[in-house]
């Protein structure tokens, strides 16, 4: 196994390099370059070991939430086309997101392996009891959906008995939601990789907002316009707060926010930007044309999805580059501001 | 048993965690002033808890080819070459007219000397007072030993990979291969021989260092140890060296193995300031409360509107 990166970074310990790479590809430099030593470059915190499909869980967990909002909420105040499309949004993408945990770990049995313990201290843990519970409520008031799109005659007994628990799941289901969203900022940041740890404070935020902007998205794009009001005014919220909590989080992160405009995460960051801004406004300008409201919110699913992947990039390449580990650390040394426990 | 510093602050974790007359906390002393490099620790380490070789490659980085502390490397010893500090002319000898004793001074002239220093350290699990890896397991796959240490459980282990994210050392890993081995997938890391301990011996790694590089004891004798260690080379003039992990108040209230530098900790790809990342939870947890209860008042108020 050899580093990555050996040939730039093939100093030896003891003297300082010139940190690499800083500012390239990026559209301003956050700060300025930093000197700073490491053993042979090599990482000090692991990376997670996570793959996509954890990026595309983050984003899929964001719409189901949504999705059950909006659907408790069309509901209650009769708006059946948005309803429908809220239910089934939020199967599929808790199917999909359901997919994509169980692909990263292996098998179908590890997840029942994580209800062994409830463990506080563990934001997956916490996690996977929060989709425990959502996620029974969101699919009994689903398939009341879908049982209603059945034949009449096929709508009896059981099946009749789900028609009714609709409304009651659905509730409950919209009520469990919003943990389902937020609960993915925490379990990235708790962890020792510098650009999601760092951003702690805005993170919740930034995925709330998205999860707004792109169950909204998926509002728009299924209901006519007649009845998808709520959708327009949930993605456009949303996509207001994604966007001005991630420029917030950028001047809080430190020096890690430089990996949110390098490489692969710079380029999903600004498609996440450019997206979800025009899908807003695009979906704002068109309350009343159909095409432009499918295209908006198309663009601003589109939108929360870069942003999961570019957050899940600046992670992965804040954790393989010492720099974001060390010179944040060495100059809280330097200051003589050390972490200390202060009785 | 939640106490007050169970997340920050310092503990004696085996109480903390619920042992009734656990025995005293244990630990490493690692002083890299007196390591040689043999690599004897790597090596019983990897015969005493069979642990797999890593694909082995010439890194080029000196003489460290075990690359780093990862699921199949539980012990790794850094080789930093060091551009020695520029030595002061040595005086001439003043003639007491007394008899000579000792060595002669040396008749090297001094440009001929060589221009580096070897650094050898052997790196390992800190068994963290605040185990982030301990924390954020979702299964209880890691567990805090009545010896204060931390363990994996290989057949609860998950392979969810939420511990290495979670080390602010870089310790534990999931094991990648060889291909065959039962363990691919899970988390592993040293175990600070869990199961000699139990029978009342010393990990295999301290057994063999061949300098007593790596102590073995109650981890407040060896601070102890630690501090006098440092003392006496203050003495000496190697002003150089200083403790690492020794202080329970720092970010991860002290750890299990502690370490004695001759430079900066990131010279021998330590953090120069770990925190334990659960410090930070409840606040963590806080701020995702408030962006969810915004995000379900949004959703109200989306409704409030006429269409
Ligand atoms: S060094 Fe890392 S793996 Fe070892 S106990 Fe501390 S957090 Fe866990
Ligand atoms: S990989 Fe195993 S030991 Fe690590 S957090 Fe997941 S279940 Fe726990």
């Amino acid at each position: 196994m050899r580093p990555p990166d050996t040939a730039q970074a093939h100093h030896h310990g003891g003297s300082p390099s010139r940190a690499r790479g800083s500012g390239r590809g990026g559209d301003r430099v956050m700060v300025p370059e930093a000197d700073f030593t490491s053993y042979y470059g090599r990482p000090i915190v692991k990376p997670a070991p996570w793959e996509h499909d954890i990026a595309i869980y983050l984003f899929t967990g964001g719409v189901a939430a949504g999705s059950s909002m909006l659907a408790a909420g069309a509901d209650l105040t009769d708006r059946p086309a948005l309803r429908r499309v809220g239910r089934l949004g939020s199967l599929v993408s808790l199917a999909l997101s359901m997919g994509a945990l169980v692909h990263d770990l292996g098998k179908p049995s590890r997840f029942i392996n994580m209800l062994r313990v409830a463990k506080l201290t563990s934001p997956m843990s916490v996690g996977t009891w929060i989709l425990a519970l959502h996620g029974p409520f969101a699919a009994a008031a689903s398939a009341a959906e879908v049982v209603g799109m059945l034949p009449a005659r096929w709508q009896r007994g059981p099946l009749g008995i789900l028609l009714v628990l609709g409304r009651p799941a659905g509730i409950v289901g919209a009520l469990t939601a919003p943990p389902v969203a937020a609960y993915t900022a925490v379990l990235l940041a708790d962890t020792a990789t510098p650009a999601w740890h760092s951003a702690f404070r805005e993170l919740p935020f930034v995925f709330c907002g998205s999860a707004a902007a792109a169950s909204g998205g998926l509002g728009l794009l299924g209901t006519p316009v007649d009845q998808a009001g709520p959708a327009r005014a949930f993605a456009v919220g949303g996509a207001a707060v994604e966007l001005a909590a991630e420029r917030r989080m950028e001047q809080s992160m430190g020096i890690s926010a430089e990996t949110l405009h390098q490489g692969t995460a710079g380029r999903w960051m600004r498609a996440s930007i450019a997206l979800t801004a025009a899908g807003a406004v695009g979906a704002l300008a068109g309350r009343r044309s159909r095409a432009l409201s499918m295209a908006s919110g198309a663009a601003l699913m589109a939108g929360s999805l870069c942003t999961r992947m570019g957050v899940f990039e600046a992670g992965i390449a804040s954790a393989k580059d010492p720099k974001y580990t060390v010179v944040p650390q060495r100059e809280r040394v330097d200051r003589g501001e050390q972490v200390r426990y202060q009785g | 048993m939640i106490g007050r510093n169970s997340l920050f602050g310092p503990l004696d974790p085996a109480p903390d965690a619920g042992y009734v007359d656990a025995p005293a906390r244990k630990g490493f002393f690692t002083d890299t002033s007196v390591c040689i490099g043999c690599k004897a620790c790597e090596v019983a380490c990897k015969e005493w808890n069979d642990v797999p070789e890593n694909a082995f490659a010439m890194l080029g980085t000196s003489y460290d080819n075990s690359h780093s502390l990862n699921a199949n490397q539980w012990r790794h010893v850094a080789f930093i070459e060091k551009q020695a500090p520029t030595p002061a002319p040595t005086p001439e000898p003043v003639s007491l007219g007394m008899p000579s004793v000792g060595a002669q001074p040396s008749d090297v002239a001094d440009e001929e000397k060589p221009d580096f220093q070897w650094l050898m350290s052997s790196d390992v699990c800190k068994h963290c007072t605040h185990a982030a890896c301990l924390d954020v397991c979702p299964t209880g796959s890691l567990f805090r030993s009545e010896f204060g240490t931390v363990v994996v459980q290989d057949d609860i282990c998950n392979g969810c990979g939420y511990c290495v994210a979670a080390c602010p050392y870089g310790v534990i890993d999931r094991r990648r291969g060889p291909e065959g081995d039962p363990k691919v997938g899970i988390a592993q890391k040293c175990t600070l021989c869990y199961d000699r301990l139990s029978d009342g011996q010393k990990p295999a790694c301290a057994q063999a260092c061949p300098t007593e590089s790596i102590l073995y004891g109650d981890v407040d004798e060896l601070r102890q140890r630690a501090d006098e260690r440092v003392a006496l080379l203050h003495e000496r003039g190697i002003m150089d060296a200083r403790l690492y992990g020794n202080d329970p108040d720092d970010g991860v209230g002290g750890t299990g193995a502690m370490f004695l530098l001759l430079d900066e900790p990131e010279v021998y790809g330590l953090p120069p300031d770990p925190v334990v990342t659960t410090k930070d939870l409840p606040a963590m947890f806080n701020r995702a409360g408030m962006a969810a209860t915004a995000m379900l008042a949004g959703a109200a108020l989306s409704f409030l509107r006429r269409r």
